[in-house]
């Protein structure tokens, strides 16, 4: 084969190989955009809600073969946008231990422990040095047990994991006793 | 209820036409090779690439059965990347009998198999976060491998191969696998822990001892293995995985500078007192020096004739198979970004660089879309380890770094680390196709929008039948 040939078809498989690559890059479209992806979803999620019936069949896509049935009863979820958004519970006050009255004004993440730079110092040998911790998520409180030794009670149940708080719930750290109020 | 939200978009004839084209690439290139060393093209010419396209339409079909929302640029990307790879170390295999197409065109074939299987049976990436201290079992055991005694294999200079009879293996490529789902595992599960249970001290909050205890256990012990069998490039590859997954997980940069700072110390102690090390610097810093390019042995030829390779290069390159690459020593494995610089041009290899951007942020954007914490910090800390390799292959060649023995992902000649990669690829397939497949609304996306707190959102979800383990200490979101 000519000189003239091979030259042409090595400056073809470099042209090729760009052509490629252009043509991947123009096949994503604005995929890569994942901020606006996610808020036209949720633009679209609460445009659909309650418009959207359900997919007859469950089988119908591999999606949910691979997730669980959803737990929840639905018409809880259609019917809540009317319901205005409860109110976070704003104060902790303890009830009984060592620090019985004093009340802490809830206003983002609690560290919760004997460490003096918990944001309430627990005087109480039964409690860890951190010992838990509560934070707003949503709606609502959440409790986390940080590994302490003598463990977190919730209504008299110990914490295994993150837990959601209503209002009136009564956490218990040693001898200390904290209830969430409004 | 099952409500979908998004237009599902699977996309797979997308992929199947980019495959095609990418199949049609890698043939042309490898033709152009054998074309240019031999003066003709023989009949069966055609038959190595064509094989691994079929291998990579197998792995195409089986994403169609199985993850139908799956990336559908990732496996083009990545068969062109191993078919110019092959085709590179067959038109070198013409000029030196050390780069041999057959062995890499088998293993190529045997890692997409491997990689297709695991697409296969791993229904959901979510089952590899059940059980994180195998994970880092299996890392332990694969990095002491090439210490055993018989088993393992020393070759310039490192002890990092394990002699399988029918050939060797490098088992630190699989346990960087095995640790980043280790990393993955136990970050995404303690996160919580190590981000606010820590002790403040002026304006950086350290963790506990007792949540990033395994962590940085496991990683000394990677570490220290690594120096043990002089295996530098390794080394720096699993320190950067490490500090990439830890800030992932936790966004903390201070705690990156501190890791950095380590790092600074360490490379000044090894410098100082690991001969091997010096000598690399050394290289790295008087490349030209007449005494250091001359060296017998751990000079800096290599790095140097690879430099020449690739000025002679220039711009659109000689042409594969018309220059002469194999001048430059390991052509085909640690040096076969100077070949394809040198044949291939600048235009050449900056469409590789590139081929591995689009492949690395199909990668990110996996992560970025995947809905749980594991799924997110695995998927990023592969993608960021496969950029970091990269970027230390590259800049060892280019001078740029000290050269290390760090392979380039699919293209250089080497089984494990086409096998370590594929692998990759297909937990990062699994992972994309949970990130794109449509959003069903259930209590898992439902923490604080229309009727929250129906669920608990720190509540994993069963993958199958009941809850898979008790505690779950609050899903980062």
């Amino acid at each position: 084969m000519n000189e003239l040939a091979v030259a042409v078809l090595r400056l073809g498989l470099l042209l090729a190989l760009w052509v490629l690559i252009l043509s991947i890059v123009m096949s994503q479209g604005r995929d890569l955009v994942v901020g606006r992806r996610n808020k036209t979803r949720l633009e679209q999620a609460r445009h659909d809600a309650g418009l959207v019936t359900a997919v007859p069949a469950a089988g119908a896509h591999a999606a949910s073969a691979d997730r669980p049935a959803p737990r929840a009863a639905p018409e809880a979820r259609s019917a809540a946008p009317v319901v205005p958004a409860p109110r976070l519970p704003r104060t902790l006050r303890v009830t009984e231990g060592p620090l019985t009255g004093r009340t802490v004004a809830l206003d983002g993440p609690v560290l919760l422990g004997r460490a003096e730079d918990a944001d309430l110092v627990l005087e109480d040998d039964y409690a860890s040095g951190r010992h838990a911790r509560l934070f707003p998520q949503g709606t609502r409180w959440f409790l986390e047990d940080l590994g302490s030794t003598n463990g977190t009670y919730v209504d008299g149940d110990p914490v295994t994991r993150a837990l959601p708080l209503g209002p009136g719930s009564t956490l218990r750290i040693g001898k200390t006793v904290m209830v969430l109020e409004d | 209820m099952t409500e979908v939200i998004s237009p599902p978009r699977p996309r797979r004839t997308t992929e199947l036409l980019l495959l095609v084209a990418a199949v049609a690439v890698a043939l042309g290139a490898d033709l152009l090779g054998v074309l240019s060393t031999s003066g003709t093209v023989g009949e069966s010419a055609w038959v190595p690439i064509t094989v691994l396209g079929a291998a990579g339409l197998v792995l195409h079909v089986v994403l169609r059965l199985r993850a139908r929302y799956a990336d559908p640029f990732i496996l083009p990307i990545a068969i062109l990347l191993n078919g110019l790879g092959l085709a590179v170390i067959h038109r070198l295999s013409a000029d030196t009998a050390a780069a041999r197409p057959t062995p890499q065109l088998v293993w190529s074939v045997l890692a997409i198999t491997v990689a297709t299987a695991l697409v296969f049976l791993l229904r959901d990436h979510r089952l590899l976060r059940r059980w994180p201290y195998l994970f880092l079992a299996a890392s332990g055991v694969l990095l002491l491998l090439p210490l055993v005694p018989g088993l393992g294999l020393t070759a310039n200079g490192a002890r990092i191969w394990i002699d399988l009879g029918v050939g060797t293996f490098q088992p630190g490529e699989v346990a960087k696998i095995t640790l980043a789902v280790f990393f993955a595992g136990y970050l995404s599960t303690n996160r919580d822990l190590i981000l606010l249970a820590g002790r403040r001290v002026g304006p950086v909050s350290f963790p506990r001892m007792q949540d990033l205890g395994p962590l940085v256990v496991a990683w000394l012990v990677a570490l220290g293995v690594l120096v043990f069998q002089r295996d530098l490039g390794s080394a720096l590859l699993f320190f950067g995985m490490f500090m990439a997954m830890l800030y992932i997980a936790t966004s903390r940069a201070s705690w990156i500078l501190l890791g950095l700072a380590l790092v600074g110390v360490g490379a000044a102690v090894a410098f100082l007192f690991l001969p091997h090390v010096t000598a690399r610097f050394q290289i790295w810093l008087n490349a030209f020096d007449s005494e250091v390019y001359n060296r017998d042995f751990g000079g800096s030829y290599q790095v140097v004739q690879g430099l020449f390779a690739m000025a002679s290069g220039g711009l659109l390159g000689t042409g594969l198979g018309a220059g002469n690459p194999t001048q430059v020593p390991l052509a085909f494995s640690d040096m076969i970004l100077a070949a394809i610089g040198e044949e291939l041009g600048f235009v050449g290899l900056s469409a590789v660089l590139v081929l591995y951007l689009l492949l690395v942020t199909r990668m990110v954007r996996a992560a970025l879309g995947v809905r749980d914490a594991f799924g997110k910090v695995l998927a990023a800390g592969l993608a960021f380890t496969m950029a970091w390799q990269i970027f230390v292959v590259m800049g060892g060649v280019t001078l740029v770094l000290p050269l290390t023995g760090l392979t380039t992902p699919f293209l250089a000649a080497g089984g494990s680390s086409l096998l370590a990669n594929w692998i990759i690829l297909a937990l990062v397939l699994r992972v994309s196709h949970a990130a794109r497949r449509p959003a069903v609304v259930d209590g898992m996306v439902n923490a604080s929008g229309p009727g929250a707190g129906l669920l608990d959102p720190g509540a994993e979800l069963p993958l199958t039948g009941p809850r898979p383990r008790a505690t779950t200490r609050g899903e980062a979101r």
